[in-house]
């Protein structure tokens, strides 16, 4: 019960960090190989407020959103569009994006190394335990669980109730069709690519108050992200939600029952079960 | 063989029997630090692009397969003489390979992708755990008593079957199917061609040949450990070196691993913080400006002076 | 017309996408030699069948049969090498290759397995069939639409297919092209081949068809000579009624 608790209190964060790869993938066709380095990118960002200013990792909030959405804008608008233009088809800028993020994720593990150099960083936010039906949870866990679960609900909200939401959606169906009845497809593209660069990287400062960061874990989470968003099925955010509380739970009873060092292979684990069962994601319908 | 093939068989083996005199040398460990690494990487690169060029498939798990064969390496030396290794490492890789393979290339092109993205990490993730908990150290000393040119010959050998590999592929029904499949696999399909395993089977030579390279290398380091055998940076250097060079003629990978590797070595010391930086730099300007490789640029050049020559000799 | 030999047998066959069905309940017939038009409006599920024919897509219900064996469960490349050979509604070339890499390809790994100059000299032949011979060498990609409509036909015809699938290939053509295309399709019949044809050229349907079935949403509304269905009360309301899609 314990373990399952704190698997689901892990995996809603996990969730964030997913959707945030899902608006990348789903709505701008970028898929974004240096999504785990944005994440990284807030840890340090969190670690840096805590330490130097000694306030809240949740003050980084403040600032993280709205830099990560402004780089992100950037990026997409000066390195990917043009790939974007560039591509005779979509296989083309698969391969493209797929080679142009690896390259930014290795730039930017290359900063983090230089700023921040090679060490672990860890701080210690809320390290006291709450209980619940008589079990223990460190009370960091929760606060990001809950906050997590405030964005994810804003984000579903936005999704599904707002009219920038519905353009987000048809673009997400059909990019050509969506263009066809006057949705500004680039301009969503952009605005898509820069808010799951923000959401990944608001995901970063949640998991930076209970984990252990160093510069290079980057590829980690993005893996994990693209295990959920495929699981989950690419552009569906319940999906994604229910793969996330999956994968959370399966890392931490893999962490207790047998090494807290095999948290990615627990991922790969699913992955391989994904692709032999259910290539087409946990709700998806057959295609073939 | 055509007459322009023996010629150039002929002028390839002339090119590898002066290569394999830089041992004698004066100055040759100065010397051999440089061509090895670069050697290292013509194979891997050149490896690499057999499978990734034709097929689109992006692989991003060199290290992976040249981890396995470089960690391979000390424990099969207690019970087996070196040269028993080689192949053991090879027939490793390619079955890691057709795992991955059976597993991801039925899909489309992303799951291979994300697959190979991670899977270094994940080995190694493993035999750590594996280490640490049953055999209870963390690394391996590796006893043999190779030297630097007996690498170096080794990797040479090494290039030089990936070449005669490479170019037995691309005449043989296989290295047809692989084009016909990375032009549009739908097509391949209604012509009778068995995909998955064609893919399956050549992703199983680039994989044997990477963990070959691996076991070959590790006698450099007197003890390895996992963070060493599997190091992302050797996939990243794969991919950057084959991309500048071409990926769509064997000896592309080569005319991007020369320069590169030289420029590498220069950065490495000189600026040794900024290296994972300066790496990812180098890539991005040659997936933006050099997309089809250094070889693509000088086949383009090549045909624009045979085409201008030839209005010259019509008009 | 029933003292022919079945070739294909198509029986009671469905193809959903999520809610759609696009092809419903459909059953029909192929003799060996015959030349069948499978004809209706746009968005019928005429492509859709010839997909599942040639198992570009899994049949959701219902069995294809081709002699005694049953192809609606077996992947494309089994179909294909039982001797099912296919043009697409687009043009799909290979575009890094020769016109004659592109009919080679059809010649190797399928109903016919050639290797070598056999090969080279096999693939000519069908250039030179589709009256493309002068063009072997050209990349595809300097090749007019037309041209690259001719090589795909000669990739499916280097196959040496017992079963051709004409997905609007004589569609585009000027009359003169026509007028040879038609003819080149009569004499693949004459050969002894059998052809599903999707056509939407009135000439063309009338002059090769034995026979034609007729799709309307997913099912089969006629089925007859071209004389008898296109004159067929159901026919007419599916092509120009007002419960046109």
């Amino acid at each position: 019960m314990q373990i399952l608790i704190t698997g689901i209190l892990l995996g809603g964060v996990y969730a964030i960090v997913a959707m945030g790869l899902s608006l990348q993938y789903g709505v701008a066709r970028i898929m974004n190989l240096a999504s785990g380095e944005m994440l990284v990118a807030g840890a340090f960002a969190a670690f840096w407020v805590v330490m130097a200013h000694s306030f809240s990792p949740y003050v980084a909030l403040l600032w993280v959103v709205p830099g990560a959405f402004v780089f992100n804008w950037l990026i997409y608008r000066y390195l990917l569009l043009p790939l974007v233009r560039r591509a005779k088809s979509r296989g083309q800028l698969e391969v493209d994006s797929i080679l142009v993020t690896f390259g930014l994720s290795f730039a930017l593990v290359g900063i983090f190394l230089m700023v921040f150099g090679g060490s672990f960083f860890n701080y210690s936010y809320l390290s006291r335990p709450v209980e619940f039906m008589g079990s223990r949870y460190g009370l960091n866990r929760v606060v990001a669980f809950w906050i997590a679960v405030a964005i994810c609900a804003a984000l579903w909200y936005w999704i599904h109730y707002t009219r920038s939401g519905m353009a987000i959606r048809a673009v997400s169906v059909d990019p050509v069709s969506a263009g066809l009845v006057a949705i500004d497809v680039p301009r969503m593209s952009t605005f898509a690519f820069a808010l799951g660069g923000a959401v990944a990287a608001s995901g970063g400062v949640l998991l930076s108050t209970f984990l252990t960061f160093d510069a290079s874990v980057g590829i980690v989470f993005t893996m994990k992200a693209l295990i959920i968003v495929i699981m989950g099925g690419v552009g569906d955010m319940r999906g994604a939600i229910v793969a996330a509380l999956v994968l959370g739970m399966t890392e931490t009873v893999v962490a207790r029952l047998v090494d807290p060092g095999l948290t990615l292979a627990s991922a790969y684990l699913l992955f391989v079960l994904v692709l032999l069962f259910r290539p087409q994601g946990l709700f998806g319908r057959s295609t073939t | 063989m055509t007459r322009k093939e023996v010629i150039y068989a002929v002028l390839v083996l002339a090119a590898f029997a002066v290569l394999a005199f830089i041992p004698s040398l004066p100055n040759s460990a100065a010397v051999l630090s440089l061509v090895i690494p670069i050697t290292m990487y013509t194979v891997l690169a050149t490896s690499w692009a057999l499978f990734s060029g034709p097929t689109h498939y992006i692989s991003l798990a060199t290290a992976a397969f040249y981890g396995v064969g470089a960690y391979m390496m000390a424990p099969a030396l207690e019970v087996m003489p070196y040269w028993m290794v080689l192949p053991i490492a090879a027939l490793s890789g390619a079955l890691l390979a057709a795992l991955v393979g059976a597993m991801t290339l039925r899909l489309s092109g992303v799951y291979f992708v994300i697959f190979t993205l991670g899977l270094a990490e994940m080995v190694r993730q493993v035999i750590t755990w594996y280490q640490n908990n049953f055999a209870g150290t963390r690394g391996n000393y590796v006893f043999v008593d190779i030297n630097d040119a007996q690498i170096y010959w080794q990797l040479l050998a090494l290039a030089l079957l990936v070449y005669l590999v490479g170019w037995l592929i691309n005449r043989s029904r296989l290295g047809f199917a692989i084009r016909i499949i990375g032009n549009d696999e739908l097509v391949a399909r209604h012509s009778g061609i068995n995909t998955a395993r064609a893919k399956i089977l050549l992703f199983m030579v680039s994989g044997a040949f990477a963990a070959v390279v691996g076991a070959v290398m590790t006698p450099r380091f007197v003890y390895i450990e996992p963070a060493m055998a599997f190091n992302p940076e050797v996939s990243f250097l794969v991919v950057i070196m084959a991309l500048l060079g071409g990926v769509h003629r064997l000896w592309g990978p080569l005319v991007g691993a020369i320069p590169f590797a030289l420029t590498w070595e220069v950065i490495a010391s000189n600026f040794p913080a900024q290296t994972v930086l300066l790496m990812g730099i180098a890539f991005l300007l040659v997936v933006y400006y050099i997309p089809s490789g250094v070889a693509g640029i000088m086949e383009k050049v090549y045909f624009r002076a045979r085409q201008q020559r030839r209005e010259v000799s019509h008009g | 017309m029933d003292n022919r030999v079945r070739v294909l047998e198509v029986r009671n066959v469905t193809r959903r996408f999520g809610g759609l069905v696009a092809v419903n309940d459909m059953s029909f017939d192929v003799h060996e030699q015959e030349v069948m038009g499978l004809i209706g409006p746009n968005g019928s599920g005429k492509t859709t069948m010839m997909n599942l024919i040639s198992g570009a897509l899994r049949v959701s219900g219902g069995d294809i049969m081709m002699d005694d064996q049953l192809i609606s469960d077996m992947p494309a490349r089994h179909i294909a090498r039982a001797g099912v050979a296919r043009t697409f509604q687009l043009v799909r070339m290979l575009p890094t290759m020769t016109a004659l890499e592109n009919v080679m390809a059809g010649a190797v790994f399928g109903h016919k397995k050639l290797w070598g100059r056999a090969l080279q000299v096999h693939a000519m032949r069908q250039l030179e069939r589709v009256g493309m011979g002068t063009s072997a060498h050209l990349p595809t990609s300097a090749l007019t639409y037309i041209d690259q409509k001719r090589v795909e036909l000669a990739r499916a015809l280097a196959a040496n297919p017992r079963i051709i699938l004409l997905d609007e290939w004589l569609a585009g053509l000027n009359p003169t092209e026509l007028r040879t295309g038609i003819e080149l399709i009569a004499d693949l019949r004459a050969e002894g081949r059998t052809i599903i044809l999707v056509e939407h050229v009135m000439d063309a349907i009338r002059s090769l068809c034995d026979r034609c079935v007729v799709m309307n949403t997913g099912r089969k509304i006629a089925e007859g000579t071209p004389a008898e269905v296109l004159s067929d009360d159901e026919v007419i309301r599916a092509y120009l009624g007002d419960d046109d899609d």
